[in-house]
């Protein structure tokens, strides 16, 4: 199930975020790359993502993504610890591409506290940054 | 993640790096025809009786014996023998008969090249440069069906001509210079022509199928091809006798800048090489990333690198003292901190067949 990517927030790094509660109520970000960064990109040959157990803050690096043309960092737009990591993607970086916001997921983090979270871009205001990168 | 633009900088000129997918572009070469913009490169016109001399004691290879039509891969060097570019030039004649040069010199090198070359103008006779760069603009057909689509825009018969000759053609119907040169590894040609020509040429290009391609994929279609890049494989500092470009060194009965100074290095030849190096896994070299051996001591430094559209993994040219430089020789790359394992291979990593 892909998700919505009005209803996500977003770093001003292009990593996106979805925060959900688990059964036990704990609150889980699931983090993936926006789809005009993965445009911006284009040519994907490799994918680095961070094993469970990782903590992360906001700001650290989680991994990296390499394109033909460069390699780029993967920003935490959280705190907490990784417990999913998608590995199968990279096999299939392809899912990126077609798939930004739903099997092109990379992490799902629980979080530790809410530093960060009242940082993130709404849909809109991410739309914004990314047609002023453009020119 | 940082955005990565599409257009970039490059030596004053708005460039673009890629139209479509640097992949994309890069297989349309390799399979069809790619259609690069190259007005960037620096065209340097020289004339008069004394041009020929002139340029005799200027290149590394020989000049004097070049007929009209040929064109000729020469260095650049100072009195120290360092390398200022790498250039081609072009003997030509123009419509009536009369013998002109043309240099066509590295973007980022051609406002160094000028400067070096007026003082030395000066002093001789009979011989006048106009830099002629921003006059002509420079585009580039490269693939196996290059000359086929080409063909018919150009009077010029493009089957006949060898590598490495070029001639003054009508081109679709504008003067232009055509030659059989290229920065691929694919067959295809160069087109020098008025500015005004480019737009309808570049769209009958596009409409009889050529992919238009950017820096991106130029970059990686050299690099296949085991071709030097200035500013990577070739630099100042970089000796020459490292580069593996002993066929463009004359040094008997020459006379040149920085031909002694040559002869007195040349006992350094290949005691560092330029070689090719393939990895196993999918992480990408850049340039300046150490070479290792497998004792994790570093053994040299990668000079370029990309992720190769064509092999389908990520491949290097390096600089590596000799006994780390024979094809076979195991060693890794230091990317980002992680020896990524790989092996030396002959160059070029791709030769079209």
């Amino acid at each position: 199930m892909s998700l919505n990517p009005q209803d996500l927030k977003y770093a001003k790094t292009h990593e996106w975020v979805h925060v959900a509660s688990d059964a036990s109520g704990a609150k889980v970000a699931t983090i993936g790359v926006s789809a005009f960064a993965l445009e911006a990109l284009t040519d994907l040959v490799f994918i680095e993502l961070p094993k469970p157990g990782k903590q992360l803050k906001v700001g650290d690096t989680f991994g990296e993504i390499e394109s033909v043309k460069a390699v780029s960092d993967l920003y935490s737009p959280v705190t907490g610890e990784v417990i999913e990591s998608h590995a199968a993607l990279s096999d299939q970086l392809e899912q990126l591409n077609q798939d930004p916001y739903g099997n092109g997921w990379m992490i799902k983090v629980k979080l530790a506290s809410d530093a960060g979270l009242d940082t993130l871009l709404d849909a809109a205001a991410y739309q914004k940054q990314c047609s002023e990168e453009q020119h | 993640m940082a955005h990565g633009g599409r257009m970039v900088d490059f030596a004053g000129w708005s460039m673009p790096v890629q139209y479509s997918s640097i992949v994309d572009e890069h297989t349309a070469t390799r399979t069809h025809a790619g259609l690069f913009d190259i007005s960037h490169m620096g065209r340097l016109r020289f004339d008069g009786p004394g041009a020929r001399d002139f340029l005799e004691h200027l290149l590394t290879r020989r000049v004097h014996d070049m007929r009209p039509g040929q064109i000729r891969y020469s260095l650049l060097t100072n009195d120290s023998g360092a390398v200022l570019d790498d250039v081609l030039l072009y003997a030509l004649n123009d419509a009536a008969g009369g013998e002109y040069w043309l240099l066509v010199v590295n973007a980022s090198n051609r406002e160094k090249v000028v400067q070096w070359l007026q003082p030395r103008l000066v002093t001789v006779q009979g011989v006048s440069m106009t830099d002629v760069t921003r006059q002509w603009a420079m585009i580039a057909v490269q693939g196996p069906r290059a000359i086929e689509l080409l063909q018919p825009l150009v009077d010029a018969p493009l089957t006949n001509m060898k590598y490495y000759t070029g001639v003054e053609c009508r081109i679709a119907g504008h003067g232009g210079i055509v030659s059989r040169t290229g920065y691929t590894g694919e067959d295809g040609c160069e087109l020098i022509l008025g500015n005004n020509a480019v737009p309808g040429v570049w769209q009958q290009l596009i409409d009889g199928g050529a992919k238009a391609c950017g820096l991106g994929a130029r970059d990686t279609l050299r690099l296949e091809a085991g071709m030097p890049l200035y500013g990577h494989e070739l630099s100042e500092e970089i000796s020459l006798w490292y580069c593996g470009l002993g066929f463009a060194i004359n040094l008997k009965d020459r006379s040149f800048p920085g031909r002694d100074a040559l002869e007195m290095t040349r006992m350094c030849e290949g005691v560092t090489q330029r070689v090719g190096i393939v990895l196993d896994s999918k992480r990408v070299p850049r340039e300046h990333f150490p070479v290792v051996n497998a004792a994790g001591q570093k053994i040299g430094e990668t000079t370029s690198g990309t992720f190769s559209p064509t092999l389908n993994q990520p491949i290097a040219m390096a600089f590596v003292s000799a006994e780390h430089a024979a094809p076979g020789t195991s060693l890794a790359i230091d990317i980002r901190g992680k020896h990524e394992p790989g092996r030396v291979v002959a160059l070029p990593f791709y030769k079209r067949k």
